[in-house]
């Protein structure tokens, strides 16, 4: 099987030019694949550069050196090279990104926003809408906020409107950044659930879990971003 | 379509000795929204004024594919064929609507020059466009008849948002449409925005000097500063992951609220 | 009726300087070879203030010959201060023939109003122009008017019929009302009623437009299209009357109010003064017809001065 997601010798530093050009080391050639199906959790202590690397993954971080690879159809896309329209083409029908903060566009009620990530992943308008709702529901978020905006909402709930986003479509590749922090136990169960559709469905997902319960439940490998050798889970 | 729609190769443009543009090259392809950003005196006013045509370039040009998919550098087009584009298949919405709407004529007849401009005859047909538009830009259709005059700045703005959108262009120019708006103004009608260019899939060059406009509404951006392009790139990696010094001070002055 | 006059010595005839006159008939030629477009000439100072017909003069001094018959109208009619001095200033200056009959003259000058009668080939109007731009009130800038002919951009007139219907439910312009001239440039015909505006649409005479403050003169040449703008759902229509001339029971033709007391009497006679007399010459009578209006008028000083 060949891998959807493939990272090889990706270094990537930051120069604070505000503080006098200091330079801080975020990652530095990191390798690794994904193959369909996968859960490669990220693990390593907390500023270890886990979520730059996701980041990095998306295209929303540039690095400086090596390739990241995702498998798009019959093409091969390295993002760290290619277009910026060609990345915003993967990001639409290929690669979904769940970040830990919701950032919220104003006055658009939250079911429209999930059904809207479902559009602009390429689902069809009922379609789209009918998996917000399912989602929604799934994810305990009870209809009556459904027609509000986010913007006003828990941070938990505000995490749920995000992993539905995330999850609506059917993209091959997942990025997940602590999708399950600000949830209770019985929504912790939810996400993993959802996650395991999405692994048997062959979709190749990225994570960082904070909560050990949620990694053990998940993961097919752990990645440890400090030492950069693949570990087999427990 | 993998052909830009809109192209600018080495535009500069100098003031006297002041350079406001110095050789700037961009490509905008269909449905993209690009954010030209910089403080005052970037030149990134002058840019957009260079791209439209309302100024002059003294170096580079710019290209334009044309509905029929020729591509045509616009310094080459007639004044009338230049016109005639501007009304039909682009926009611009300049940053103080009393200069992009006629104020003493009624809402309706200004957002239905354009149609009359090229040849619509039925009054009925005319007002019922209008119409339509006023209530999608979320003006009261019943204040079809009143004069601009009348309205607050948010509703002028959306008025020139109808006024430019009626004849379906394809390219929008936008000169910081949101400023002098008060806060709860400035979100409806940026949200007004990001609907109609997906919806309408079109391509936008927006100047801002605000950098969460710019994030709401473009999926690329430019920074500019002293005549030139400093850094470059998808909206979310100039802002999230800022490389030239500048562009990190930029983005690290701005108050979050 | 028709009475020989002498010129007054010192004046060259019709009182323009022959360059002048040369300039201003290079002018009227340009403006006949393109109907409708409104070509720029130097316009002299003249003894009548701005406001008072120096651009229909200047055009009349220029086409004027000796043998030339001239009728003077203001609002139709011949009696009116305006068309006496003007009448009497080319008699003077040119000693030309002068008519208050349309059928006699060779060469009409009006203010606001189109005779009545049907002109014949070799008849030219000359029209007295105060505002030449039809778009001056829309778009104030001459730079931005001037393009917009140059490139046939015409919507903005339109906005101004879509103003005036939304506003009154009808185009309410019912004077100066703008025409296409042979399908291509948009004039404004004068402050005629625009119940005169079918009359300019294939014309057999000669129609020429002065505007002497503004400095423009425009022509339609004989037998051109000109149509009034409207919408397809909204046509052009000229205004009607409910009531026949009171003095000549004439139909279908312009009709004048005149007050007849301070008790809110009033009847309706025909704005074409020479067109209402030959009616009722001719024996034609309306209800009134017993009125001092209609009373044969004496013969007046005009044939000399």
């Amino acid at each position: 099987m060949t891998p959807l997601v493939s990272l090889e010798g990706v270094s990537k530093a930051f120069t604070l030019h505000l503080r006098g050009g200091t330079m801080l080391d975020v990652v530095r050639d990191v390798g690794f694949d994904v193959l369909p199906g996968e859960c490669v959790v990220l693990g390593g202590p907390s500023g270890a550069g886990k979520s730059s690397l996701l980041k990095i993954i998306y295209g929303n971080y540039r690095c400086d050196s090596g390739r990241i690879l995702i498998r798009d159809g019959e093409e091969i896309v390295d993002v760290a090279s290619a277009e910026p329209r060609r990345i915003l083409a993967l990001r639409k029908n290929t690669m979904g990104y769940v970040s830990q903060f919701l950032r919220v566009i104003p006055r658009v009620g939250t079911r429209e926003v999930v059904a809207a990530a479902g559009r602009e992943g390429g689902l069809g308008r009922d379609e789209a809408a009918r998996r917000a709702g399912e989602l929604l529901d799934a994810l305990n978020l009870p209809e009556r906020l459904w027609d509000l905006p986010p913007a006003t909402f828990s941070g938990g709930e505000q995490q749920r409107v995000n992993i539905a986003r995330g999850l609506i479509a059917d993209l091959p590749v997942l990025l997940l950044d602590e999708p399950t922090a600000s949830l209770d136990a019985a929504n912790r169960a939810v996400v993993v659930d959802l996650i395991e559709k999405k692994k048997d469905a062959g979709t190749a997902i990225i994570g960082i879990f904070h909560d050990e319960d949620v990694r053990r439940s998940v993961a097919s490998r752990v990645v440890d971003v400090t030492r950069f050798t693949a570990r087999s889970a427990a | 379509m993998s052909t830009p729609l809109l192209t600018a190769r080495g535009l500069t443009k100098s003031f006297g000795t002041r350079t406001a543009c110095d050789a700037i090259s961009l490509d905008l392809h269909e449905g993209e929204v690009l954010a030209v950003v910089g403080e005052s005196g970037s030149g990134k006013s002058t840019l957009l004024s260079l791209l439209s045509g309302d100024l002059a370039a003294d170096a580079g040009r710019v290209t334009y594919r044309l509905r029929s998919g020729e591509v045509r550098d616009l310094t080459e087009l007639g004044e009338a064929e230049r016109r005639l584009l501007a009304r039909t298949d682009w926009g611009f919405i300049r940053q103080d609507a009393t200069q992009g709407l006629r104020m003493p004529v009624s809402a309706g007849g200004n957002v239905g020059e354009r149609l009359m401009a090229v040849g619509a005859r039925h009054y009925g047909d005319i007002r019922t466009a209008a119409s339509d538009w006023l209530a999608r830009v979320e003006i009261d259709p019943a204040r079809i008849d009143e004069s601009p005059r009348s309205f607050s700045g948010g509703m002028r703005q959306r008025l020139q948002i109808a006024r430019n959108l009626v004849t379906s262009p394809r390219l929008v120019f936008m000169d910081e449409p949101t400023s002098g708006l008060d806060v709860s103004v400035q979100a409806r009608l940026l949200d007004l925005i990001r609907g109609l260019v997906q919806e309408m899939g079109l391509a936008v060059v927006i100047v801002t000097h605000d950098l969460a406009v710019a994030r709401l509404l473009s999926h690329r951006m430019m920074v500019m500063r002293g005549g030139r392009v400093i850094e470059t790139g998808l909206t979310d990696q100039v802002l999230d992951d800022p490389r030239e010094p500048y562009t990190q001070l930029l983005v690290s002055s701005v108050l979050a609220a | 009726m028709s009475t020989p006059v002498t010129t007054q010595d010192g004046y060259n005839f019709a009182y323009l300087d022959e360059q002048t006159k040369r300039m201003i008939r290079r002018a009227i030629l340009k403006a006949i070879a393109i109907p409708g477009y409104q070509v720029p000439f130097a316009s002299r100072e003249m003894p009548m203030p701005y406001g008072w017909g120096t651009g229909g003069v200047q055009v009349t001094a220029a086409i004027l010959g000796p043998d030339d018959v001239l009728k003077v109208i203001d609002q139709g009619s011949d009696d009116t201060t305006n068309a006496v001095s003007i009448r009497k200033f080319f008699a003077k200056t040119a000693g030309v023939r002068t008519t208050t009959h349309t059928a006699d003259a060779s060469i009409i000058q009006t203010r606001h109003r189109v005779p009545e009668r049907e002109l014949v080939a070799g008849q030219i109007l000359v029209y007295q122009v105060p505002i030449p731009e039809p778009l001056r009130f829309l778009e104030p800038r001459e730079t931005e008017t001037r393009t917009l002919h140059a490139l046939g951009e015409y919507g903005l007139m339109h906005v101004k019929l879509y103003e005036d219907i939304s506003r009154h439910g009808h185009i309410a312009t019912t004077y100066a009302y703008p025409v296409e001239v042979e399908g291509r440039y948009v004039m404004d015909p004068s402050p005629i009623p625009k119940f005169d505006n079918p009359k300019l649409d294939d014309c057999p005479a000669l129609q020429l437009f002065g505007a002497g403050r503004e400095k423009r003169i425009y022509a339609v040449p004989p037998h051109t299209r000109v149509r009034s703008l409207d919408f397809e759902d909204h046509p052009f229509r000229v205004q009607t009357f409910r009531e026949p001339c009171a003095l000549c029971a004439a139909e279908g033709v312009y009709l004048d109010e005149v007050v007849l007391d301070d008790r809110g009497g009033r009847m309706f006679v025909c704005s074409d003064t020479d067109f209402c007399e030959e009616r009722r010459d001719a024996g034609h009578r309306g209800p009134m017809a017993g009125h001092a209006l209609a009373a044969p008028k004496p013969a007046t000083e005009e044939a000399r001065s």
